[in-house]
């Protein structure tokens, strides 16, 4: 054993590791990245560990793995188990030889997501037992309990943590890896009534599955996770209300006590609920509060266990008016919570400060396309390449969601990966006057943007799609895909190309630039948008991150006239004022030499920059 | 001991490797810790922050307002955002180096931060101000400026670690090739720290 200051998900993974995975797969999503990552970078030499090229594949892989006896985990975040729920819903019926734990990182707030979805309903939902860390240290440990029991009761389970235990760090205990458990798979043996779904399997299974869960749930009352802290200043009085409480608000509640009078539960696997446990918990209470994020999971199953059991007790929640119905939980919410649940304030470790006046105007800070990001050169290619005309600018997952701000605006949608090329569809199909444009990244083409394309093109859309190629999956790190002709386990490998997968659908317009280059792009543009039916535009050109800066351009104070053309309309954070106030500016620390803002000053002011010379085809074709 | 600290700022300052150095001094030093940071779409010049809490006694990796002994913060309006979490007669360390977000300099959104450092001097009993343009002239870099500021806080005494704790830390974390010009930033504000 030794000591690591360690992510949630570095602990996630260095779990999984000493629980003896022997498979790992997954598709990036904050916040459930970096276990994948870690594993990847901690790898003892003989685990296998892919991105998958969707949620799906990822599951799919992670499935036949366990189909053989090995421990299988697969990594995602909560949207993308949306991508994966058609091959676990079957799994759950099927079952698993080996272990496999489904990691899902939830996402409350949220604050890189589209959804608050929960986990822990969906655990209900699939019928899949779920597992939910309240800390960094106990995650570590909880993960190998989750390959245990998924091995002992041969279903895949769930282990669902929410960002602050995903992303928070922590000093842990963590085992050497000559400590690691070994598990050697047996290998897949052929037996038809196990592994093949028919509707008579399923019907037995479906029985099988609820009589199992229901069992669980008396098992799961004695897991030590699923706890009753003891009384905090109940004295001898009998304690009247109680807190029921999960996750890192487990915590929150713990730090917000204070010596008030409350008995806390402290729910580890809320599917299936434990319900033992919880009636010991309701014993000769008047009131409980339930404190927990996105569902009313807990508060729900309370509610559910006083009406089978006859028992008088007022659960609240968010149901009732006193939680939060949305967002994420904080330490102020969870503490004026409690004050208003037992009517104290409790003993404060530090004085109040005093009330503060309300601040100055604080500056607002969307997020934005980084300085030199070559995303903002597309936007605003496409939307000079089509002024005047009736447009629709279809949006997706990634960086580029980020051309929605000022003063590009180039998003007029965003649902969910791929989405974009399906609305544009549907939104031309009605509006036949419009110009449909979807834009879509490289990574999440190959995710889900090639059979949005096969129907576009089949069912006779008219419309372009605007494939961002900057050769990586940026938004969450910068893994590799398909295109990047590596993967995660350091493999040279045969890229797949965009331009070939286009043209093998049928695709006759497929035209690749390089977005730097202004005036081609413009060009490009508007020659494909006036082609009938599906065409397509890559635009390549690799992420800043990746790519060595070219110097940076500057600009000549003298020619500079202050029409303020290209801090206006590039919205670039390395454009700023200069100290007059009225010219253009350049911050030497974020420029990366795009040389973008050169090509549209009016009277060449800016210079200094480097052109890439990468286009190939184009208009120089 | 018990030391809640906030590091808050702009996407790509450096906040996380602050965090990082701080809690690599602690754990040399057998201090418990737990931090909660912002990670993934807000670093594109989002506003980010770093709860760090030191100390046995803490669950929650997140820190409750009023109850902060000391905000590190790389932008000025940034501070006044994390101010209502500092405790009464807690320390503020400040660069006074303002970044303009894209919305103010196109005119979507008004930004001031000489306002920003009035407010601070208003309402906060202990402040220390850290001229980052002159620390950047002076230091050949301004790419150093999370260690400029934690060597202003090391030297608040609010930390809860000492300089050497820090320097030690800064050894185990940075490349050879930067440890020369990160030495430097750690001691710059002995100097240079404006209260």
């Amino acid at each position: 054993m030794h000591k690591e200051f360690l992510m949630g998900n570095e602990a996630i993974a260095l779990g999984a590791l000493a629980a003896g995975v022997n498979l790992v797969s997954g598709y990036p999503g904050t916040p459930s990245t970096e276990v994948l990552e870690t594993i990847a970078k901690r790898n003892p030499g003989n685990v296998y560990v892919e991105w998958s090229i969707n949620e799906k594949a990822g599951m799919e892989v992670a499935a036949g793995a366990a189909y053989t006896g090995a421990r299988a985990l697969v990594t995602m975040k909560q949207v993308g188990l949306n991508v994966a729920a058609d091959p676990l819903m079957s799994l759950e019926y099927i079952g698993v030889k080996g272990g496999m734990v489904v990691l899902v990182a939830d996402d409350p707030g949220p604050i890189s997501s589209q959804t608050e979805q929960d986990t822990r309903t969906f655990g209900m939902f699939s019928k899949v037992p779920v597992f939910d860390p309240s800390s960094v240290a106990e995650a570590y440990e909880m993960i190998q309990e989750a390959f245990d029991f998924s091995a002992r009761y041969k279903t895949p389970v769930f282990f669902r943590a929410t960002t602050r235990v995903d992303h928070g760090y922590e000093d842990v205990e963590v085992k050497d890896p000559g400590e690691y458990y070994v598990n050697k798979a047996e290998g897949f043996v052929k037996d038809p009534s196990r592994w093949v779904i028919f509707p008579r399997l399923s019907v037995k299974n479906h029985a099988l599955i609820e009589k199992r869960n229901a069992e669980l749930k008396d098992v799961l009352s004695e897991y030590p996770r699923n706890q009753i802290v003891p009384e905090n200043g109940c004295g001898n009085a009998p304690c009247r209300r109680g807190i029921a409480t999960q996750g890192v608000s487990f915590m929150y509640t713990l730090d917000s006590l204070r010596g008030r009078n409350v008995r806390v539960m402290r729910v580890a696997t809320p599917f299936p609920f434990p319900e033992k446990l919880a009636l010991e918990f309701l014993k000769d209470l008047d009131e409980v509060l339930c404190i927990e994020e996105l569902d009313p999971v807990i508060e729900r199953a309370l509610v559910f266990v006083c009406g089978k059991y006859g028992l008088q007790v007022k659960i609240r929640g968010k149901m009732t008016g006193d939680m939060p119905l949305s967002g994420e939980n904080s330490m102020e919410i969870v503490d004026s919570a409690i004050t208003a649940f037992t009517g104290s304030e409790g003993e404060r470790p530090y004085t109040m400060p005093d009330e503060l006046p309300a601040p100055p105007a604080l500056p607002v800070r969307p997020p934005v396309l980084c300085a030199g990001c070559p995303h903002r050169a597309s936007f605003y290619a496409v939307k000079m390449a089509m002024k005047g005309q009736k447009t629709i600018y279809c949006g997706d997952i990634g960086c580029y969601t980020l051309g929605n701000a000022a003063p590009l605006d180039m998003c007029d949608t965003c649902l969910c990966m791929g989405a974009g090329i399906g609305i544009a569809q549907g939104v031309g199909h009605i509006e036949p006057d419009t110009k449909c444009f979807a834009f879509v990244g490289d990574s999440t083409f190959f995710a889900s943007g090639i059979t949005e394309t096969i129907n576009a093109f089949y069912n006779q859309a008219d419309m372009t799609l605007i494939v961002l190629d900057n050769s990586t999956t940026a938004m969450t790190g910068h893994q590799p895909h398909p295109g990047t002709g590596r993967t995660v386990m350091g493999q040279i490998v045969e890229k797949v190309s965009i331009e070939k997968v286009l043209r093998a659908i049928g695709l006759k317009v497929v035209e690749t630039v390089d977005p730097l280059d202004y005036e081609c792009s413009v060009e490009t543009i508007r020659r494909a948008a006036a082609e009938p039916g599906v065409k397509a535009v890559i635009f390549r050109s690799p992420c800043i991150a990746i790519s060595k800066p070219k110097g940076h351009s500057h600009v000549d104070s003298d020619k500079c006239i202050a029409c303020g053309k290209c801090i206006r309309e590039l919205g670039c954070p390395a454009l700023v004022k200069a100290a007059d106030g009225k010219k253009a500016a350049i911050d030497p620390s974020l420029c990366t030499g795009c040389t973008l803002c050169e090509q549209i000053c009016p009277v060449k002011a800016i210079s200094g920059g480097e052109k890439n010379d990468t286009a190939k085809g184009g208009c120089h074709a | 001991m018990r030391k809640n600290i906030i590091l808050c700022g702009v996407g790509g300052q450096g906040t996380i490797l602050a965090s990082r150095l701080i809690a690599t001094a602690a754990m040399a030093g057998n201090i418990p810790i737990k931090t909660a940071e912002t990670i993934g779409m807000a670093q594109r010049g989002g506003s980010v922050f770093s709860h760090l809490r030191l100390g046995e006694e803490a669950n929650s990796p997140l820190i409750a307002k009023g109850e902060t002994d000391l905000i590190i913060a790389f932008e000025p309006g940034e501070a006044v955002r994390q101010l209502p979490f500092l405790k009464k007669g807690g320390t503020v360390v400040v660069s006074r180096r303002a970044v303009m977000p894209v919305s103010a300099m196109i005119g979507k959104s008004s930004y001031d931060p000489e306002q920003m450092i009035d407010y601070l001097r208003e309402h906060t009993e202990h402040l220390i101000i850290v001229d980052a343009d002159r620390a950047a002239q002076e230091l050949g870099s301004s790419k150093t400026l999370n260690v400029v500021l934690l060597g202003a806080a090391v030297r608040s005494k609010e930390l809860g670690l000492s300089e050497e704790d820090l320097k030690k830390a800064v050894k185990e974390r940075v490349p050879e090739r930067f440890l020369d010009l990160n030495m430097r930033s750690l001691a710059w504000s002995r100097d240079n720290g404006e209260e």
